[in-house]
């Protein structure tokens, strides 16, 4: 397992060392996010009988999770191949699962260091209640697993910076933006309420926020469920991409 | 001796270009063995297929007994490969590098023998410097760092003198022909062919993805020796035209081929007896670059591309 624990140690090692970058400057994106719309909508606006800026904080808690998770690994592979010091993680004898876990692992914990950041920035701007932190933990760590083992296959498919950022543009965010961060879906017309059950992030962040509030848009289990098999689907499709040496191994 | 890597009918395709064509080749352990080539031959094509970079489309490769794809663990334990792009982690000092890669192959605690690669390569100082601040040279000498850092008994420098000045390639070849003394296997690649024919024992001429030439460097210098006269004549045209059909003129000089050092006397003795006097002499000997030129025009005879 040394390989492992060195690759992963590796991968923590190469956010942290850049962590303004890589943890302080998201916390802040989210702050201000928060600032802006609690400042317009927190006196007008209940969701779910909570009010805005407190409905709105879990919401940016798991958003720059699943963002942030998905950036790490998605960045590591693309700088790697780009610049070519790939080579050395391909060259010593680590197994791919090794690799596959070093790297979601390390994604998934820049994804709750940010994630605890937001929180602790945030909480203080609304009341919070954590009625099921099990719930809480149990999506972010799914969620973030999800999103660092999508940057996995971003990152091994790109072979340019803009194929990258098309990906995580075109994809990923407009998934995040429109799962439910900043709004009940039940506010959507039931068109849209329809479509935002085809988005696995939607149940994401409403499986987060039951945890904090113990009301949701759908059932826990349910959300849980979803997110369970997104994650089965995507990390073994992961899996397959690295066993099979996809754009890395020729 | 054992076979330290054995490579049985190779063959690799990148879309129409075949980059290797059936290569089979068995190296020894404890040679120094010399894999050269002109540009797009399939050197580096072959390297990256032993180390496990590029997957070949049939035939087998094993590095001392251990299949690179049915037993890649083992066989990639028992390989150091020095790239021949000069690519390095931007984040990490010199240390944390080889740190880093000790860990990836399941070594910890192994600073004792960092501190002694770090001290043959003279990187001493720069242990703790972060490798975007180093020059070219220095970032090549943690190249040749990494590859070292487990120990391998098979050692691959693939053009690892690409752009080094002169003082780092003594002190790479010092420490390399060491490691190779003490028993390590090392295979090179490499356009300097005075560094193939100073270090190499036996050497592989691959082109087109086909090997053209396979011997002892002895042999194959022997083989194509051509010791080469030239002569200066006080008076030229008295050169016999028997003589003369053997020679060709070059400004002034006769530059006579010859196959061995038996051919001189003769050669010089029909000379006196013709009545000339030599001015000046200089005999020369065939080296490495002939041989390759050599070879490479000899296999485009045989593929029927000789260029006239």
């Amino acid at each position: 397992m040394t390989g492992f624990r060195t690759l992963l140690y590796k991968e923590v090692l190469r956010f942290w060392k850049v962590s303004f970058q890589t943890v302080a400057a998201p916390v802040l994106t989210a702050l201000l996010y928060l600032l802006i719309f609690s400042h317009v909508l927190d006196a007008q606006v209940l969701v779910n009988g909570v009010r805005y800026a407190a409905f709105l904080i879990p919401g940016l808690v798991m958003m720059s999770v699943l963002q942030n998770a998905f950036a790490n690994s998605s960045s590591s592979l693309i700088q790697s191949k780009v610049t070519g010091s790939i080579v050395f993680v391909l060259l010593p004898p680590i197994s791919y699962v090794e690799f596959f876990l070093a790297y979601v692992v390390a994604a998934l914990l820049r994804g709750l260091m940010v994630g605890l950041g937001v929180l602790v920035a945030t909480a203080w701007l609304a009341p919070l209640t954590f009625v099921a932190p099990f719930w809480i933990l149990a999506f972010a760590i799914m969620g973030g697993g999800i999103m660092g083992s999508l940057g996995m296959i971003a990152g091994i498919w790109a072979d340019k910076f803009d194929q990258l950022a098309g990906f995580q543009n075109f994809l990923i965010m407009p998934l995040t933006m429109l799962s439910g961060v900043f709004y009940s879906i039940h506010s959507l017309p039931l068109f849209w309420q329809q479509v935002s059950h085809f988005n696995p992030v939607f149940y994401m962040i409403d499986g987060f926020r039951f945890g904090f509030f113990g009301v949701s848009d759908v059932a826990p289990g349910t959300s849980l469920a979803v997110v369970a098999v997104s994650f089965i689907i995507v990390a073994l499709t992961t899996l397959a991409l690295l066993r099979s040496g996809y754009k890395l191994r020729y | 001796m054992g076979v330290a890597v054995s490579i049985q009918q190779l063959v690799k395709s990148f879309g129409s270009l075949r980059a290797l064509d059936g290569v089979s080749l068995d190296i020894a352990e404890g040679e120094f063995f010399g894999l050269l080539g002109p540009n797009g031959a399939g050197k580096t094509t072959l390297i990256s297929c032993l180390a496990g970079l590029v997957r070949p489309d049939q035939g087998q490769l094993s590095v001392l007994g251990c299949d690179v794809l049915a037993d890649y663990r083992e066989a990639r334990r028992r390989l150091g490969v020095v790239p021949q792009e000069l690519v390095f982690d931007p984040f990490f000092s010199v240390r944390e590098t080889l740190r880093i890669q000790s860990g990836y192959f399941g070594i910890r605690n192994n600073e004792a023998w960092i501190d002694e690669i770090l001290e043959n390569l003279d990187l001493t100082a720069k242990a703790n410097v972060n490798m975007r601040r180093l020059s070219g040279g220095m970032k090549r000498r943690v190249l040749v760092a990494q590859a070292l850092v487990h120990k391998p008994p098979v050692i691959v420098l693939d053009e690892p003198t690409a752009g080094v000045d002169v003082e780092l390639r003594q002190g790479l070849w010092h420490f390399v022909q060491r490691l190779n003394r003490e028993g390590h296997t090392v295979i090179l690649t490499t356009h300097y062919l005075e560094e193939a024919e100073a270090l190499c024992g036996r050497i592989a001429m691959l082109k087109q993805g086909r090997i053209v030439a396979l011997d002892t460097t002895s042999n194959l210098l022997a083989r194509f020796t051509r010791h080469t006269l030239n002569l200066r004549l006080s008076n030229e045209s008295g050169l016999p035209e028997a003589l003369r059909v053997r020679a060709t003129s070059n400004e002034g000089t006769w530059v006579f081929r010859l196959a061995g050092f038996d051919e001189i006397e003769p050669l010089l003795a029909a000379i006196r007896q013709a009545g000339c006097t030599i001015d000046d002499l200089r005999l020369t000997q065939t080296d490495l670059e002939d041989v390759f030129v050599g070879v490479m025009q000899a296999a485009d005879v045989r593929e029927g591309m000789a260029v006239r």
